[in-house]
């Protein structure tokens, strides 16, 4: 059967020569084989960008450490911050959607299959452009290396004057080429989740993946297409003269702020909210039920999309905005909790009254909840602006944002890729390393992020290479960096397990969840054509009706 | 694994983990309890002046809404996944299939709101009460410029210029003696942070920014600039001593008068104003007039060099000259390359510019 | 394979979901809208900041004519597609060329004015902010156009050729559209560029 094709490669029973297959990969336009690049692509990037935050880690296990310099220390957290946001988490989730939206609503490929290979290649190239920095960074001067701005860059720090060399050069392609990629991916998403559905999923009907990666595309489009202006500005400024952000012609730094946030925030909910949706299919399947409250589901997510637009000040309460200014953003920033609090109490609704399987999605699944209602009042606290005043920039603010990245993002993408592992490869993987790998983590995770929270309070800033003794903190930094190494060796498990599933896991079957969603009414891996026969569906959850046929869904909503 | 072994080593793993943490937390708990200068920790939680108590108080409500939501919540989560676990013995068929309830939402929409109404309504208040505090008459007023990396500090109305430390009076109610700072930057951003005295206030170029202290007691106070700003950000370091009334006109006493120059050390003098010295640091009384780097008038009267990466000794002092990277690596001074003798009088120079 | 079984009923023929290309391209455009809006933004911010002369009273006139060219081509190709609709190629063939006709008559114009800035004012994009935001602005708009008038004389190759038919009259509607917020962003970039910045 032609389905083999594309698992990953291995299982691929002709013996066509390995040059022929890899050069199938290179030029495929099948969203299947493109989902699975950007997650190895990401995967990749993951390691590199966790081997930058061990190597910080290191330099501050002591105070007065001398185990990289100043000059390395800030291009480490820039290079880490850069890589894990748009080489990291964008990729990894646009993967999943690549790969899981044109399956879950029933049709054969996205929209527009050729615009699809061009953004990964986009995205894939801008990686390649931050990292090139390494070798061509030095430039005229002779000065810098990778890029040492920050992840935000602020002007005037990214100017000519202060930035000289290529470094920074680089940074601002790599961000410009990859924000074409994501924008060109948001404009396939929306148009295949409008477009391409299978016939009877109306809106209503669609998965609620299909609905939260709908909001995404939106937020995407526009949130990245504000930061592509701005990187073009920036172009300008280092290349052409400009002045838009040269303090020294009148240029103001505080425009570059709003235009880096008015991106930058809405960017952490185009990260979050996809991993909703894998909450938001993995919890209702392992607690056997439907998910609770589906409208209001939908609801709450394009509202936290509308709202999460005008929060983006939120960033900017020490920049000595008007007190009316900081009001006004600690009141949006605020409203954001009440419908992030209902999503919350709708997965609790959802596994209420459930017969809950602790398989290794769901495990991830639950240690999200936990970990992100945790992170989200350390975010309320973060909002209050006074608070801020004295939180903004310290450790706690590196705690906070770790928490909903690694303890919500880089655990629900865990999850979601036990979940969907035995979809796209045809094997299960092995139960046991997933365990181990979920507890190692867990474990890792919170020695590092829980005790983040401290040092921050008592003073320490973020982005300082090394610290004074006697200030309280040296303990704190101890603890976390010890952290570290336990999700270091979470993720070499995860990897193990990765590679040793692909070649001897047991064959998976089409459905080995007890599903309801499409995806799972086909092959293990799916066929190049996805379905035989363009599926129609009636409900929420198909496969349920399929299944249980004295007790249809379609009866119900 | 059956259902039920699998929440029984999920209960044991977590209770693993708890004990772990919690070993954790006494181990640090007595490392920072024999901490020997506890009372230098910049902590936002031991507030010294009105603006950072504000926040200190308005944390605290915040603290204990968030802490019960979270209370509510994680106890909510916890029961649920416990009693709705798949038991020993399942029959295999599915729970009966809920799809939602229009009142529960109405309720876990509605009480939110409620919460962040309040929430909002505290915040503000605070928001104005330390933003738009009016100015009493006895208010000092400063200047402090941020530069890559050190703080340059003017007190205008008193005729001051000082480096790295900034002295202010202690500020009793009954007498109140805040101080206002303007915060500038000569080149990028800065932020200008001491935990127990106030919140931060940012130094961007080209923008003036404001903020104030008026600390209840006397006393050092440690902070450092909080936002990133080149390679030394990390040893941006700021000191505030809190002076009382009389300490303080004394220190302004001797900031305003030109430097002391003795003919004895003339040969150190000579070095400074023949290298490039003078082109960036000021000695008034002098012709050395550069404004690139610290003041150096009343160099000794500063306990640290390099805003705090170092004492403020000879030795650090001829250090300093002779390589700023063996302190502050990536510092915007220049290694001076002076022979041992020119050294050693240059030093003799600067030390007696108290 | 079972997925044929899904529901009880098959109601394909009711069927009918939004064209993809006009979806395609509303999220571009949206996205393209979001980033003229930033510049837009800058523009405004800057308006009167500069530290040092000239000022665009020392050098902007109103370029009236162009943007009527540019503004009537929107009605061209609007006519073009209706021609082709109604497979009236040759009718078609004439309005298209118009079309590009303008289009080109406003890059040309576009072209002097910076000419005549650049090499008998001396002003450029370094100069003041002013510059910086003038030509950023004008110019981001200007390679809009230049996209757009490629994708036409391409399409205009094609009709030369005869390879266009009345079934392609969908695609080159939906370029249309491109075409149409190109033009609905020179109002906006007119207006602040020339009438409120002055
Ligand atoms: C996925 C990423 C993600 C998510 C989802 C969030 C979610 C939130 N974040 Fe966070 N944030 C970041 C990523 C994220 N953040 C990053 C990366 C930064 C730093 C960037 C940098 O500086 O480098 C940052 C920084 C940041 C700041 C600026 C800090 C500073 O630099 O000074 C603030 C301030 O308001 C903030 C607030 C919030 C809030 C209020 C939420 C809310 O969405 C949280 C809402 C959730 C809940 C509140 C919990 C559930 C709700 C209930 C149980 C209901 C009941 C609760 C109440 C009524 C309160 N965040
Ligand atoms: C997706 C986003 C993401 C993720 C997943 C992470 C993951 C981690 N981050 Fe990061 N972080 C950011 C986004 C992210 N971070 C951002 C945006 C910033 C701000 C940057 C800035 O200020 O500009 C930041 C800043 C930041 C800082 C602050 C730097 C500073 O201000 O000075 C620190 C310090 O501890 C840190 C640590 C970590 C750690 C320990 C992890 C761990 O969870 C990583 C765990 C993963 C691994 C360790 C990979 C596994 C590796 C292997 C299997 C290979 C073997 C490894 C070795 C041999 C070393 N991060
Ligand atoms: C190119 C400019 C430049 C020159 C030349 C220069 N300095 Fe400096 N100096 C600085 C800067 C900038 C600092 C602040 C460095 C920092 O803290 O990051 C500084 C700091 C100092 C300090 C510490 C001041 C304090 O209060 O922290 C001393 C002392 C000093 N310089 C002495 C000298 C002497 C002596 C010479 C000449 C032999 C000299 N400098 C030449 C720029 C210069
Ligand atoms: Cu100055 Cu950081
Ligand atoms: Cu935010």
């Amino acid at each position: 059967m032609a389905s083999d094709t594309i698992a990953l490669g291995i299982a691929d029973p002709d013996a066509r020569p390995i040059g022929e297959r890899l050069h199938d990969w290179v030029v495929t336009v099948d969203h299947k084989k493109l989902g699975i690049l950007y997650i190895l692509y990401s995967l990749f990037m993951l390691v590199i960008g966790g081997v930058e935050a061990t190597i910080m880690r290191i330099q501050l296990i002591v105070p007065h450490n001398h185990f990289v310099s100043p000059q390395v220390f800030n291009r480490m957290f820039t290079m880490h911050g850069t890589t894990m946001i748009f080489f990291v988490a964008m990729p990894i989730l646009f993967g999943f959607g690549t790969y899981l939206i044109p399956l879950m609503i029933g049709t054969r490929d996205m929209a527009f299959p050729r615009l699809n290979a061009f953004s990964f290649w986009m995205t894939a190239f801008g990686g390649l452009l931050l990292y090139f920095s390494f070798i061509g960074g030095n430039g005229l001067y002779g000065a810098g290396n990778a890029p040492d701005v920050g992840w935000f860059a602020y002007a005037p720090l990214t100017s000519r004057a202060f930035s000289p060399g290529h470094s920074t050069d680089f940074w601002t392609l790599a961000l410009l080429v990859s924000g074409i990629g994501s924008i060109g991916t948001a404009v396939n998403f929306i148009t295949t989740i409008l477009c391409m559905r299978c016939p009877g999923m109306t809106l209503g009907k669609m998965p609620l993946l299909a609905w939260l990666n709908l909001v995404t595309g939106g937020l995407v489009i526009l949130a990245v297409s504000p930061l592509t202006a701005a990187q073009i500005m920036l172009s300008i400024d280092r290349y052409l003269g400009g002045h838009f952000f040269d303090t020294q012609a009148g240029g103001a730094a505080v425009l570059w702020m709003h235009f880096f946030w008015i991106f930058g925030h809405p960017e952490v909910y185009v990260l979050i909210i996809p991993c909703f949706a894998f909450a938001s299919e993995i919890i209702p399947v392992f607690s056997r039920k439907p998910i609770f409250g589906y409208p209001v589901m939908v609801g709450a997510t394009v509202a936290i999309g509308f709202i999460s637009m005008s929060v983006w000040a939120h960033h900017m309460f020490t920049v000595g905005m008007s007190s009316y200014g900081n009001a006004f953003f600690t009141a949006t920033t605020m409203v954001i909790a009440v419908p992030t609090g209902i999503k919350i109490f709708n997965w609790i609704g959802t596994m209420w009254g459930g017969k809950i399987q602790f398989r290794a999605p769901m495990l991830f699944c639950i240690a999200f909840l936990f970990q992100f209602l945790i992170a989200g009042l350390t975010g309320i606290m973060l909002g209050a602006s006074p608070f801020n005043w004295q939180l903004s920039n310290s450790y706690f603010v590196v705690a906070h944002f770790h928490y909903v990245i690694v303890g919500g993002i880089l655990f629900t993408v865990f999850g979601a890729f036990y979940y969907w592992f035995p979809k796209m490869s045809g094997r299960m993987y092995n139960d046991a390393l997933a365990k181990w790998h979920f507890w190692l983590f867990l474990i890792g995770f919170h020695l590092t992020f829980d005790f983040m929270h401290i040092p921050g309070m008592l003073g320490m800033p973020r982005r300082i290479y090394t610290y004074e003794p006697g200030r309280g903190w040296d303990i704190w930094n101890l603890i976390i960096t010890i952290g570290v190494f336990f999700q270091i060796a979470g993720v070499l498990v995860f990897v193990g397990n990765l590679l040793w599933s692909l070649l001897k896991g047991e064959p998976a079957g089409n459905d080995p969840w007890d599903a309801w969603t499409l995806e799972w009414s086909t092959t293990s891996p799916p066929p190049d054509y996805n379905f035989a026969k363009i599926p129609v569906v009636e409900s929420r959850r198909p496969l349920w009706d399929i299944k249980h046929p004295e007790d249809p869904d379609w009866k119900y909503e | 694994m059956k259902p039920s072994e699998q929440t029984r080593s999920l209960g044991r793993s977590i209770a693993g983990i708890a004990v772990l943490l919690a070993g954790f937390l006494l181990a640090a708990t007595l490392c920072f309890g024999s901490s020997p200068n506890a009372s230098q920790i910049p902590s936002i939680f031991k507030p010294q002046s009105t603006p950072a108590d504000s926040i200190f108080r308005l944390s605290l409500l915040v603290l204990t809404i968030t802490g019960l939501i979270f209370l509510i919540v994680f106890s909510l989560l916890a029961y649920t996944v416990t009693k709705y676990r798949r038991r020993d013995g399942d029959d295999g068929r599915e729970p009966p299939q809920v799809y939602g309830s229009n009142q529960v939402e109405l309720a876990w929409t509605v009480i939110p709101v409620l919460i962040v109404l309040v929430l909002f309504l505290a915040t503000a208040r605070v928001i104005h009460s330390i933003q738009d505090a009016p100015k009493p008459p006895g208010t000092i007023e400063v200047i402090a410029i941020g530069h890559q990396f050190w703080w340059e500090f003017r007190y205008p109305a008193l005729g001051v210029v000082t480096a790295n430390e900034l002295h202010v009076p202690v500020s009793d109610s009954s007498n109140p003696s805040p101080t206002f700072i303007t915060l500038l930057s000569a080149d990028t951003d800065h932020s200008f942070w001491v935990p127990r005295l106030a919140g931060k206030t940012d130094l961007i170029p080209n923008r003036e920014n404001h903020t104030w202290i008026d600390p209840h007691e006397t006393g050092l106070y440690l902070g450092q600039c909080a936002q990133y700003c080149g390679t030394q950000h990390a040893k941006m370091l700021l000191r505030v001593y809190v002076d009382s009334r009389e300490q303080f006109d004394r220190w302004v006493q001797n900031e305003k008068k030109p430097a002391v120059v003795s003919d004895e050390v003339g040969e150190g003098r000579r070095i400074f104003e023949t290298t490039a010295c003078l082109n960036c640091h000021a000695v008034s009384g002098t012709v050395a007039d550069g404004h690139f780097g610290p003041d150096l008038t009343h160099l000794m009267s500063r306990t640290t060099i390099a805003s705090g990466a170092a004492p403020n000794t000879p030795e650090q002092l001829k250090m300093w000259i002779q390589n700023p990277d063996s302190i502050k690596p990536g510092s915007l001074m220049p290694a001076m390359k002076l022979d041992e003798k020119d050294l050693d009088a240059l030093t003799a120079y600067l030390v007696t510019l108290r | 394979m079972s997925s044929a079984t899904l529901a009880r009923s098959s109601n394909e023929s009711a069927w009918a979901l939004p064209s993809r290309g006009r979806v395609g391209m509303f999220s571009l455009i949206a996205a393209e809208s979001a980033v003229f809006t930033i510049f837009v933004v800058a523009h405004i911010y800057y308006i009167g900041k500069s530290l040092s002369g000239p000022t665009p009273k020392d050098l902007l006139e109103l370029p009236i004519f162009s943007t009527v060219c540019l503004l009537s081509s929107s009605l061209t190709i609007h006519l073009a597609v209706r021609a082709l609709r109604k497979a009236k190629v040759g009718v078609f063939g004439l309005w298209w060329f118009l079309t590009m006709a303008l289009g080109a008559i406003f890059l040309v114009a576009t072209g002097r004015e910076w000419q005549h800035l650049i090499y008998e004012k001396g002003f450029t994009i370094s100069t003041n902010l002013f510059g910086t935001t003038y030509y950023s602005l004008v110019g981001l708009h200007a390679f809009h156009v230049t996209v757009g008038l490629l994708a036409i004389a391409l399409a205009m190759i094609f009709t030369l050729l005869g390879k266009v038919k009345p079934e392609h009259s969908e695609r080159l509607d939906v370029f249309s559209l491109y075409w149409h917020f190109v033009d609905v962003v020179w109002v906006i970039v007119f207006t602040v560029v020339y009438v409120i910045g002055r």
